[in-house]
């Protein structure tokens, strides 16, 4: 392995590393924001102007607070939890495909941090990987209420990773390719797969919606019922990392979402913008376009929390067992059959 | 440098599986086990078969583990609440756990492990080429397993259903 490849790597998953935070910094802004739209008020308008430092004296306030640790609980695990949420929110980019190879300083580079050949897998592996941060630290606390949080969060992952799994099931049926890179490329210009791939799309959606814990899918974190769900005993920065792990992760789905059914860097008119802005400034470009998507998915989880009213413990269940996975199931068996008529048996 | 890696991931696996085994709590055990399959996935990632290490990584650390955890904390072991075992039971144990060594240890010694394990197909632990063995070589064990599992979950919902 060169010196000079490792150096571009650890460059480039720096910069991307740092993208996810500072999107997740501002999402937090984005979604006092948001609510404070949908609401008819102002919202933070503070710090700096129009508020934009809020962010910034919210961290410094996390990290500012007093760290307490109960005393009847598990040390090491109670510091474990959120540490684990924040680093599983992390590693998921590591196979998305930010744009199309770039070209800069002469040298041809790829805009992925790594592009294995199971790629969808990894992502679908770190996320259920994600709700042990959740479990652990709610556990260790040893409160009721966090404890009951921790469990709402492991049963309902479990549930919807089981449609989120047959939904990637019946896009695999149309890509052909487990790599990302593949998947982003196959869908070049307009071919997006969300036009073969519609209901696919709707159930991974929902499915997105619950694996990152948001509204309608809060019960983990349901505070007229649990006080605090799983972080009730928590404060400072380890409670900041939870809050924190969850706008990650919403980054990173928001960004799953956009490479796998919306076409990732993909545009309608690509190949002429890239022949007239060159090798350099056209796959930026296509970044943009990514970042775009990403923005108004992000804008789409906000728009829903601050709309629908959470579900009750039963509904949940009984949307991911009964409805979600007859969907998806028909959903593959609908795509095999067209498939294999398409291709003439 | 493969092999240093080797030994120095064999050596975490022993050691966090004699982890498992000598905790006192319950929940930490299923934690070391986590680590234990996180340490087998590396193991399946060093004999280049990628598609199994990731298939290990989803369902036992992502999903079986979860459920073993999720029980264990709606459980919630610990000491008093544990029945403490006659003296008969463990030596029972200690019999039975015996046997397993010999079996494990005669097995392994048929084998001739001193031989070292050469991959005849390097590539073939890529997800393109294990579909295409599962698919035409091994068809019919395939379908077949997969209509087992369909019965142990018929079996499983048949059996919740009962209770209630």
């Amino acid at each position: 392995m060169e010196i000079t490849f490792v150096i571009e790597k650890f460059v480039f998953i720096t910069v991307i590393f740092g993208l996810s935070l500072l999107v997740a910094m501002y999402s937090t802004l984005a979604e006092r924001k948001i609510a404070a739209f949908l609401q008819d008020r102002v919202g933070p308008n503070r710090a700096g102007p129009g508020g934009m430092f809020q962010p910034l004296a919210d961290g410094v306030k996390m990290f500012l607070k007093e760290e307490i640790i109960p005393t009847q609980s598990n040390k090491f695990l109670f510091i474990a939890g959120p540490s684990l949420a924040i680093l599983t929110a992390c590693i998921g980019s590591a196979v998305i495909p930010w744009g199309q190879d770039i070209q800069l300083f002469g040298k041809t580079i790829a805009l992925q941090a790594t592009d294995i050949n199971v790629g969808i897998l990894y992502i679908f592996g770190v996320v259920s990987l994600g709700v042990y941060g959740i479990m652990i630290g709610g556990w260790a606390s040893n409160n009721k209420f966090s404890l009951m949080g921790a469990i709402r969060a492991a049963s309902q992952n479990i549930s919807y990773e089981i449609p989120m799994g047959l939904s990637i099931i019946a896009l695999l049926l149309v890509t052909n390719s487990l790599s990302l890179k593949d998947i982003a490329e196959q869908q070049h210009g307009f071919q997006w797969n969300v036009f073969y791939q519609p209901l696919g799309f709707l159930i991974f959606l929902v499915c997105a919606f619950a694996e990152t814990n948001r509204t309608p899918f809060d019960l983990p974190e349901c505070e007229t019922e649990l006080v605090g769900g799983y972080h009730t005993e928590y404060s400072s920065m380890k409670l900041g990392f939870f809050l924190f792990a969850e706008y990650i992760n919403m980054f990173v789905s928001s960004a799953v979402m956009a490479t796998l059914y919306f076409g990732g860097y993909n545009y309608p008119g690509m190949d002429y913008m890239n022949s007239l802005l060159g090798p350099t400034f056209g796959p930026l470009l296509g970044m943009a376009v990514l970042f775009l998507k990403i923005f108004a998915f992000i804008f789409f989880f906000m728009w829903v929390r601050w709309t629908i009213p959470r579900f009750r413990y039963d509904q949940l269940m009984n949307l991911g067992w009964k409805i979600l996975i007859p969907l998806a199931i028909a959903n593959i068996v609908l795509t095999g059959l067209v498939t294999a008529l398409v291709n003439g048996f | 440098m493969s092999q240093s890696l080797f030994y120095l991931i064999a050596f975490l696996s022993i050691f966090f599986s004699l982890m498992v085994i000598f905790t006192k709590n319950p929940v930490h055990s299923v934690l070391y086990l986590i680590i234990t399959f996180f340490t087998f996935t590396i193991h399946y990632i060093l004999l280049n078969a990628q598609f199994l290490a990731i298939v290990n990584f989803i369902v036992y650390m992502g999903a079986i583990m979860v459920l073993f955890l999720f029980v264990l904390m709606l459980l919630n072991l610990n000491k008093d609440t544990e029945p403490a075992k006659s003296n008969l039971l463990k030596m029972a144990g200690v019999v039975a756990g015996m046997c397993l060594l010999v079996t494990l240890v005669g097995s392994v010694k048929a084998l001739n492990v001193s031989n070292p394990v050469v991959l005849t197909n390097p590539g073939l632990g890529l997800v393109k080429n294990l579909g295409k063995v599962l698919f035409n070589e091994f068809l019919l064990p395939f379908e077949i397993s997969s209509l087992l599992l369909l019965s142990a979950m018929v079996g499983a919902v048949l059996l919740a259903k009962k209770e209630a």
